[in-house]
C-alpha cells in the first residue's frame, strides 16, 4: 500500500458508499469545514438576534402607541377656551369641568360584564352602541360625554377594567339664548362651530391648541362689545313684537355709530347655545348678518345723502310727484300720491318712491352704484363672525335698476351692512367697520373711511329727527330721547313676484339725533295686521312702535341722559350745522 | 477553597468548566424567578389557582435543573454520548407511551402523568437527540465505513414521526432546524443545502395547504386584519408601553390579559414592567450563551465535541430567537417557551440537561487528553 492510502482509508470502501459520501460531502477537508461553518452559523446567530435587538429599539424610541392615544385623548378634552365676557365683564361663556367616560376595548377583559354594568348605572346608554364601541379594535372610544359626578363616583365604584374618565372642559353659557347668535357654539370636543367661539379657533385658539399650550392655564377672556342687559332688553321686545304681530321671524340690532361696536344682536328665532340641538334649524339664522334682504325705503336714506353729498340737490330741491313714474313698462307709485312738486324733506317724510327714484335718476347710473358701493352696500361684509352673506346686486346695471332701487328694491344686503351705512351717514361722514369686540372711538377712527361730507350727515340727521316729529316715525318719538328714524316696508318676493301681503318691515332709528351715539335697528319679518293697527301691516304701525319700546328701554342703560323741551330739528340741527359753517 | 494543588472531581471541575458562561445561566435563572413572579400570579389567580401556584412550581423545578445542570456538566465526552442514548431511548419511549394513554389537550397529546408529575417527553428527547446525531456525524467523518449518515437521518424521521403524531410543530420545527445546522457543519455540500431548504419551504407549504391553524397564522402575520391578532397585538403593545425603563414591577397589564403570559409572552410581560432595557440584557445573555458555546465549539479539536455543542447551542439560541421573534411579531405565533424564564416543569429539567451538556463539551480540556481520545479511535481504525 502506498502512503496515501494509507492516509485515506477511502479506496478501501466499496464504490457505492464512496459514491453517496462524495455526493454529501465533497471532497475537501471536512474538519476545516466544519469550523467555517460553525463561523457562518455564528454569524447568523449574531444578525438574528441584531435583528430581535434592533425591533426592541425601535419600540422602545418609536414608543408608546398607548401614550400617542391618550395624546389625542387629551387634546380633545385640553380644549380649554377663554372665558367670553360682555363689554362690562358679565360673562357670556365659560368653562367648567366635567367627567367623561371613556373605554379602552383592549384592556376589558369581559365586554358583556362591562356593558350590563355601564348600561345598568347610565340608563340613557344605548347597549347597541354601547357593545359596538367597545367590540371595536380601538385602544381609546368615548362612551359618554360629560357625566355628573355622582355618575363617575358610581362607575368608579363599580371597578371595571379598562374604563375610565377624562376631565373634560364643559363650555357653559349662563346667559343662555341671549346672545345665541353671536357668541355662537361649540361641538362636544369644545371647538367653536359658530359665532364668535369659531372665531376665537380661527384665530389662534386652535393653533394654540395644537402647540400644546392653552391647555388649562387661565387665559385672558375675551371681551366683546355687546351689553348684556341692552340684549336682554332689545330681545325681551322683540319676543313680545314678534308674538303680538305674529311675525315669522324679528330681528334686532343696536350699534355704536362712533365706533362701529355691535352693542346688541337679536334674530329670533334663536337657540340656546347649551342644547345646540336646533342650532341648525335653518329657521333660525342670523338674519343680520346671514341673510339678505332688500331694506325698502331705508335706502332712501342712501337716496338723499348722495344727491346731499354730491352737492347738486339741497333740501328744498323740489321733485315732480304729480302722478306715477312711467318707466318703459313699469309704473312707479307711491303709497299717499300728493299730486303736486314735492321738496327733498317731504320726500324722505313722505317716503316717495316717485321722489326718491327722481333724485337717484338726477345723480345717473354710475354715480349711483359708485355712491353705494362706496358705502359698503354692494360688496360682503366681513366680520369677527364667521358667518356672512354676500349683498345680491344686479348683473346688469341699468336706469330702471336705479329707479328702484333707490327707494330699496333690486339690492338686497344684510341688514348689518345697511347699518353700518346709516352709522356712515349720521356720525359725521366716517364709514366704519362694525366690529363684534369692545373698541374705543380711536381705534374706530384708524379704521374708519371718510365717505360724505359733515355737512351732509348734518342734514341726514335732520330728515331723520324731521321723519320722526312728522313724517312715518313719530310712534318711535320716545320723549326725551331726540330720535330719528327711518321707515321701511319691503314687499317680499314669493316666486318672483313682489307680495302685497307678505313684507318684511323695518325701522332704523339714531338717538339722539342732534348728537347720535346709538343706532337700533328693528325688523319684523311678515308681520300680520291687527285691529289696533286698522288693517296697517307698514313699517309704522309695528317696527317703529316696537322700535320705541327698545329705545326707552335701552337708552337709559346706555348712559343717555335725557332731555326734554328741545326745540325741533329745524332750528336745533339744521340751524346750528349753519351757524357752525 | 477550590485549590489547584489538589486535583478532587470538583476542583478539576471548576477550573475547566467555562465559568462566565456558568455565571451567565446562572443569571438567566435567577430573572427567570423575578418575571415568574411578574407574570405568573394573574395567571394562576384566573384559572382559580393560588396566586403562587406557578411561582412556587417554578422555583421548585429550579432546584432539580440547576443540580441536573451541574451534574451533568461533570460528566466525560463518552458519559454524555452513553447518557444520551439512555435518555433518547427513555423519552422516546415515553413518547409513544404518551401517544398510546396521554389525556388528549386542546388537540394534541404531549402531557404524560408520571408518579403525579407532567412530563412531556418530547422536551427532554430534543438534547439526547442533538447529543446522538452529533455522534453520528461525526462518526460519518472517522468511520466511513459505518452508514452514520443514513443512522442520523433514520434517527431524525422516527422523531419526527413521533412528534407529528402528537402533535407537536413547533418541537417538530425546531429538531428540523437542528439536525439541518449539524448535516451542514458536517460539512455537506452546498448543493445540498439548497436541496435541505427547498424540503423545508416545501414542507412548511404543505402545512400552510393541509393543517388549516398553521395557514390560519401565517395569514395573520402577513395581514393582521384577516383574524384574531389578539395575542400578539397585546404583546407588540406591551413593548411600547413599556418604553425603556417599563411601568415597574407590577404595573403591567397585558399579563392579565394574554392566557400564555407566564409561558410564551413572558417576554412580553418583562418588557412592560421592566422595560426594553432588560428585554435587550435578556438578549444579550441569550446571545453570549450562544456565540460563546458556538466559538467553544469552534476552537475544539474533537469533532465530536464540535458538532454536539454547536447543535446544543443552535437548539438553546433558536428556541430564545424564536420566542423573542414571536412577541416581537417578527415572525408568525409559535408557542415556543423561552429558555429558564418562561414557565414549564420538565421543559426547565430538559433544558438544564442540554447546558449541562453544552457545559461540559466546552469543558477545557489537556490536550494529552484529546490526543488519548483520538488514540484510542486510531487504534480501533482497520489500517
Amino acid at each position: 500500500m502506498t502512503d496515501a492510502a494509507l492516509a485515506t482509508p477511502a479506496p478501501t470502501l466499496p464504490l457505492r458508499q464512496r459514491l453517496v459520501r462524495g455526493l454529501l460531502y465533497g471532497r475537501k477537508d471536512r474538519s476545516a469545514k466544519a469550523r467555517a461553518r460553525i463561523g457562518f452559523i455564528m454569524l447568523i446567530f449574531a444578525a438574528v438576534y441584531a435583528v430581535i435587538a434592533a425591533r426592541l429599539v425601535t419600540y422602545a424610541v418609536v414608543g408608546d402607541s398607548h401614550g400617542m392615544r391618550r395624546g389625542v385623548a387629551q387634546d380633545a378634552t385640553a380644549t380649554a377656551r377663554p372665558d367670553i365676557v360682555d363689554r362690562n365683564g358679565e360673562i357670556l361663556a365659560t368653562d367648567v369641568k366635567a367627567p367623561s367616560l371613556y373605554g379602552e376595548p383592549r384592556r376589558i377583559i369581559d365586554t358583556d360584564e362591562a356593558i350590563e354594568l355601564l348600561t345598568a348605572t347610565l340608563p340613557d346608554l344605548e347597549t347597541g352602541e354601547v357593545r359596538q364601541r367597545l367590540s371595536a379594535r380601538k385602544g381609546f372610544v368615548w362612551l359618554k360625554r360629560e357625566i355628573t359626578p355622582q355618575q363617575q363616583q358610581d362607575i368608579h365604584r363599580l371597578g371595571i377594567p379598562g374604563i375610565g374618565f377624562l376631565r373634560e372642559n364643559k363650555r357653559v353659557y349662563p346667559s343662555g339664548p341671549e346672545v345665541a347668535h353671536l357668541i355662537g357654539l361649540v361641538n362636544i370636543d369644545n371647538q367653536g362651530i359658530a359665532g364668535i367661539e369659531k372665531w376665537l379657533d380661527n384665530n389662534g385658539l386652535a393653533d394654540l391648541h395644537r402647540a400644546g399650550f392653552a391647555s388649562d392655564r387661565q387665559q385672558q377672556p375675551v371681551e366683546l362689545s355687546v351689553d348684556l342687559r341692552v340684549e336682554h332688553a332689545l330681545r325681551d321686545e322683540l319676543l313680545r313684537a314678534r308674538e303680538k304681530f305674529h311675525a315669522k321671524a324679528a330681528s334686532g340690532l343696536v350699534s355704536n355709530v362712533h365706533t362701529g361696536e355691535i352693542v346688541a344682536m337679536v334674530s329670533l328665532p334663536d337657540f340656546d347655545p347649551n342644547n345646540p340641538k336646533e342650532a341648525h334649524d335653518p329657521d333660525r339664522i342670523n338674519r343680520l348678518t346671514t341673510g339678505v334682504y332688500e331694506m325698502g325705503s331705508t335706502f332712501k336714506a342712501f337716496t338723499l345723502a348722495m344727491a346731499l353729498d354730491s352737492g347738486k340737490a339741497n333740501l328744498n330741491s323740489m321733485y315732480d310727484d304729480r302722478g306715477p313714474l312711467h318707466y318703459g313698462k313699469f309704473t312707479i307709485h307711491d303709497d299717499e300720491p300728493k299730486g303736486r312738486f314735492i321738496n327733498m324733506k317731504e320726500v324722505f317724510t313722505f317716503s316717495s318712491n316717485i321722489g326718491a327714484a327722481r333724485i337717484a335718476l338726477g345723480q345717473g347710473v354710475e354715480a349711483h352704484k359708485a355712491f353705494l358701493a362706496k358705502m359698503g352696500q354692494l360688496q360682503r361684509l366681513r366680520t369677527e363672525l364667521p358667518e356672512s352673506a354676500a349683498p345680491l346686486v344686479p348683473h346688469r346695471w341699468g336706469e330702471l335698476n336705479t329707479v328702484t332701487i333707490a327707494f330699496g328694491h333690486g339690492v338686497a344686503v344684510a341688514p348689518l351692512q345697511a347699518v353700518m351705512g346709516i352709522d356712515a351717514l349720521v356720525n359725521g361722514g366716517y364709514l366704519i367697520p362694525p366690529t363684534f369686540l369692545k373698541r374705543t372711538e380711536a381705534e374706530a377712527m384708524a379704521v374708519a373711511k371718510r365717505v360724505i361730507k359733515p355737512d351732509t350727515s348734518d342734514k341726514m340727521r335732520f330728515l331723520l329727527r324731521l321723519n320722526a316729529e312728522i313724517g312715518t316715525a313719530r310712534k318711535a318719538d320716545v320723549p326725551g330721547y331726540y330720535v330719528g328714524g327711518k321707515t321701511g316696508t319691503a314687499e317680499k318676493v314669493i316666486n318672483g313676484r313682489y307680495a302685497k301681503k307678505r313684507v318684511l318691515t323695518a325701522f332704523t332709528a339714531i338717538f339722539p339725533a342732534d348728537a347720535p351715539k346709538y343706532q337700533l335697528l328693528v325688523m319684523l319679518d311678515e308681520p300680520q295686521s291687527l285691529p289696533e293697527t286698522h288693517g296697517f301691516i307698514t313699517s309704522g304701525w309695528n317696527a317703529v312702535p316696537t322700535g320705541g319700546k327698545v329705545i326707552a328701554r335701552i337708552a337709559p342703560l346706555l348712559g343717555i341722559e335725557p332731555r326734554f323741551d328741545l326745540p325741533p330739528a329745524e332750528r336745533l340741527i339744521l340751524a346750528a350745522s349753519k351757524e357752525s359753517r | 477553597m477550590i485549590s489547584r494543588e489538589q486535583r478532587t472531581p470538583f476542583s478539576q471541575w471548576w477550573w475547566t468548566v467555562d465559568r462566565l458562561q456558568l455565571a451567565a445561566l446562572v443569571t438567566l435563572m435567577l430573572a427567570g424567578i423575578i418575571l415568574s413572579l411578574a407574570a405568573s400570579p394573574p395567571v394562576a389567580a384566573r384559572i382559580g389557582l393560588d396566586p403562587f401556584h406557578f411561582f412556587n412550581r417554578h422555583v421548585l423545578f429550579l432546584l432539580p435543573s440547576f443540580t441536573v445542570m451541574v451534574a451533568v456538566s461533570f460528566l466525560s465526552p463518552r458519559q454524555i454520548r452513553r447518557s444520551a442514548l439512555i435518555v433518547f431511548a427513555l423519552s422516546v419511549a415515553l413518547i409513544v407511551a404518551t401517544l398510546v394513554i396521554g389525556p388528549e389537550v386542546k388537540g394534541a397529546r404531549r402531557w404524560i402523568t408520571i408518579l403525579g408529575v407532567n412530563i412531556q417527553a418530547s422536551e427532554a428527547a430534543k438534547p439526547a437527540f442533538v447529543v446522538l446525531v452529533s455522534w453520528l456525524f461525526s462518526e460519518s467523518a472517522r468511520r466511513p465505513e459505518m452508514p452514520a449518515t443514513s443512522m442520523a437521518l433514520v434517527l431524525l424521521l422516527s422523531l419526527v414521526a413521533l412528534l407529528v403524531a402528537e402533535p407537536d410543530f413547533g418541537q417538530t420545527m425546531l429538531i428540523l432546524i437542528v439536525w439541518g445546522s449539524l448535516f451542514f457543519i458536517a460539512g455537506m455540500r452546498i448543493i445540498w443545502v439548497f436541496g435541505l431548504a427547498g424540503a423545508a419551504s416545501a414542507g412548511l407549504f404543505a402545512a400552510y395547504l393541509l393543517v388549516p391553524h398553521v395557514a390560519g397564522r401565517i395569514k395573520r402575520f402577513m395581514d393582521p386584519a384577516s383574524g384574531d391578532t389578539f395575542q400578539v397585538d397585546m404583546a407588540t403593545e406591551s413593548f411600547s408601553h413599556g418604553g425603556w425603563f417599563g411601568q415597574g414591577p407590577g404595573e403591567g397589564t397585558v399579563k392579565r390579559i394574554l392566557p400564555d403570559s407566564h409561558t410564551d409572552f413572558v417576554y412580553a410581560v418583562a418588557a412592560e414592567e421592566f422595560g426594553i432595557i432588560l428585554c435587550l440584557v435578556l438578549l444579550a445573555l441569550f446571545a453570549f450563551i450562544v456565540l460563546r458555546t458556538l466559538s467553544r465549539a469552534y476552537a475544539s479539536d474533537d469533532l465530536f465535541t464540535r458538532f454536539a455543542a454547536s447543535g446544543l447551542a443552535i437548539l438553546f439560541g433558536v428556541q430564545a430567537a424564536i420566542n423573542m421573534a414571536v412577541n416581537l411579531h417578527l415572525m408568525p405565533a409559535k408557542g415556543m417557551t423561552l429558555p429558564f424564564i418562561s414557565y414549564g416543569g420538565s421543559s426547565m429539567v430538559s433544558l438544564a440537561y442540554g447546558v449541562g451538556m453544552m457545559l461540559a463539551l466546552t469543558r477545557l480540556r489537556s490536550s494529552i487528553e484529546v490526543q488519548s481520545i483520538d488514540a484510542a479511535y486510531g487504534a480501533r481504525q482497520p489500517a
